[in-house]
């Protein structure tokens, strides 16, 4: 029955018409994460040009990337919701409502001096809080079938007005266990890596092997791609999107302890573009806003361009502003690109 | 009379007013290419959607080897080994053959890591190499995005998802629509493949040179009710159509005769047609 294969038409397509380029190569040079590494790549490349002294020394790095740590982290869970065709506008203010929540418990249970107890229930607070409205956000999307910019768009602005109704809108003070601000907040793994970094790279690493390996990474994208054929397969569409939501959630809460850590403080006003900068970092790494692609190692790299622009501007003594119209242009361009890239694709 | 694979009696689908279905019947036997022809609004779709468990009948039966079922969903039909071909491949666009046709069956690692939901991507990517060798299907790389492949190659996926894993019914909704000659002729290839293999191929279209080509047998609906059924090597487009537009009701002067039967003497099973093929009305 298989008499009529064309087996070895494969063979001579293959020898005669396509030069000798390994499949591999194609397939990085068709990867977003690779044109998006060549931008950073390229920044870091001018700016050590421009001041081979100063810039990337150890503690610019170090720099960056705790600046960077809670965009990571945020980001990573963006990832995931871009990649099922969805948007989490609320991502700030569920950090915001995630602090000022585990701050309460905080002040009542000891302050700034509370011991570990306090910090672990503290720290398991804010994860809920994260984890629960997530997953709420995701129901609305998945079974009330509120689109996700209107439902996160009434997340953010809920969020945030629960957390200045908790606290009259003061940051209160005693918000955080001085323990918890000098072991993970200014603590050094071996003296060298700052912890806030350690955890960034930890969630970063297993949300990035869940996605590309895992059946979860898997449904992720099939979702993302086409609902109505994950849904014919079997896959249940509905509760895999609340999921996704949670997770950014929850993603959001580890992002307050981060944040409480460092700073020591809710910080209740700053955190109402964190949105926009995460979700042009998952962008500028290649994912699709029509779903289907994207991938965390890109987000990595989006993450790190606005940084490593913002701190190379800072050494060249530029005023740092242009920092926001150069990721603007970059942003826009980097989509144009994938449009771009993507109509070649499609009809080719 | 040979067991019939798959059997729907008496099936009835309202849609608000329209009678989508309207005591429809279809029978289906192993080993054979039926075709189920009729006009725009005809049924097909609804009858395809209820028997793949898409979508539930309001009334009726369907019977699986002779037993009844309950189809209320894709899944169900897919345990009696009943796969679906949709007119829109419902194929995720941005994942790569491999996934697509593993999509919904993952297969995972060994030990802890499979346990944790680990994919194992080598062995999906082997098993779709094969699956498609199976079929002759000519695809270079099964790790390119669905997006990337022509019209052909697409269709030849989700052909190959359907083989891939029915036993018993593979339906094919319109499946060469969107393609051009050489692509037709091939799927019309894997359709007759398919069929060598033992797995009954119900086909839906409107192209009766296409359908008298490569079905055995032929069932028509009319407004939602089977009319007719034909051996196709015994029959002629001219008689497809008029079966279709209701010039011929074949079904209707049969049941009068086995009534008009039935009340000079009871019939008893007809013990001469052993054959599917001699099952059908002319």
């Amino acid at each position: 029955m298989t008499a009529q294969a064309p087996a070895p038409v494969k063979d001579r397509q293959e020898t005669t018409r396509r030069p000798p380029v390994p499949s591999w190569l194609r397939r990085l040079a068709a990867a977003n994460e690779a044109w998006t590494f060549g931008v950073l790549a390229l920044l870091v490349a001018f700016f050590t040009a421009a001041r081979p002294s100063t810039f990337l020394t150890r503690y610019d790095i170090t720099q960056i990337a705790t600046n960077a740590a809670i965009y990571l982290v945020l980001g990573v869970g963006m990832t995931y919701v871009i990649i099922v065709a969805g948007i989490d506008l609320s991502v700030g203010s569920v950090l915001v409502l995630s602090a000022v929540l585990s701050a309460e418990y905080t002040i009542h249970h000891g302050g700034a001096k509370s011991g570990w107890g306090t910090i672990a229930v503290s720290t398991l607070i804010a994860l809920a809080t994260g984890l629960l409205w997530g997953a709420l956000q995701g129901w609305l999307v998945a079974k009330a079938r509120v689109p996700p910019l209107i439902v996160t768009l009434g997340g953010f602005g809920a969020a945030l007005g629960a957390a200045q109704i908790i606290t009259g809108g003061q940051d209160p003070a005693g918000a955080v266990s001085g323990k918890l601000q000098r072991s993970i907040g200014f603590g050094k793994l071996f003296g060298q890596i700052p912890w806030l970094v350690v955890i960034a790279f930890g969630a970063t690493l297993v949300f990035g092997l869940v996605l590309a390996f895992t059946r979860f990474g898997r449904y992720t994208y099939a979702i993302g791609s086409n609902p109505e054929a994950a849904r014919r397969v079997g896959i249940n569409v509905d509760a895999h999107l609340v999921k996704v939501y949670a997770l950014v959630g929850l993603l959001s809460g580890l992002g307050s302890v981060m944040w409480l850590a460092y700073f020591g403080t809710t910080s209740i006003a700053g955190h109402s573009t964190d949105n926009l900068k995460v979700i042009t970092a998952v962008v500028l790494g290649g994912a699709s806003l029509f779903g289907g692609r994207g991938s965390v190692l890109g987000t990595v790299i989006g993450v790190f361009i606005p940084a490593v622009l913002s701190t190379g501007l800072i050494i060249m003594g530029v005023q740092q502003y242009w920092q926001d119209v150069a990721i603007g242009v970059v942003l826009v361009a980097a989509v144009y690109l994938d449009q771009f890239r993507r109509r070649g694709r499609d009809h080719g | 009379m040979a067991q019939p694979l798959l059997e729907a009696r008496g099936l009835t689908k309202r849609f608000g007013h329209v009678r989508a279905l309207q005591d429809a019947d279809f029978t289906a036997y192993p080993g054979e290419v039926v075709a189920l022809i009729g006009d725009n609004g005809a049924g097909k779709s609804s009858l395809v959607k209820t028997l793949s468990g898409t979508i539930r009948p309001d009334g009726g039966q369907i019977l699986v080897d002779g037993s009844p079922v309950d189809l209320s969903s894709p899944l169900d039909a897919r345990r009696y080994g009943i796969e679906t071909v949709y007119q829109d491949l419902a194929l995720a666009p941005d994942l790569d053959a491999a996934a697509n046709l593993h999509l919904g069956r993952e297969l995972y690692r060994g030990g802890l890591l499979g346990r944790l939901g680990v994919l194992d991507h080598a062995a999906m990517r082997r098993s779709a190499v094969t699956a498609f060798a199976e079929l002759g299907v000519d695809l270079q790389d099964v790790g390119a995005p669905v997006a990337t492949l022509s019209g052909g190659q697409r269709q030849s996926v989700a052909v190959a998802r359907a083989v891939a894993f029915a036993n018993r019914i593979i339906f094919m909704d319109e499946p060469t629509a969107a393609l051009g000659v050489v692509q037709r002729g091939r799927v019309l290839d894997t359709v007759r493949r398919v069929r060598d293999r033992g797995i009954c191929v119900v086909l839906i279209s409107h192209n009766m040179p296409e359908v008298l080509s490569v079905a055995d047998r032929v069932e028509v609906l009319r407004l939602g009710r089977r009319v007719a059924r034909f051996t196709a090597a015994d029959t002629t487009v001219e008689e497809l159509v008029g079966a279709m537009t209701g010039a011929l009701d074949a079904e209707a002067a049969e049941a009068e005769a086995r009534a008009e039967a039935a009340r000079s003497a009871p019939a008893g099973p007809g013990p001469g047609a052993d054959a599917p093929r001699k099952d059908g009305a002319q």
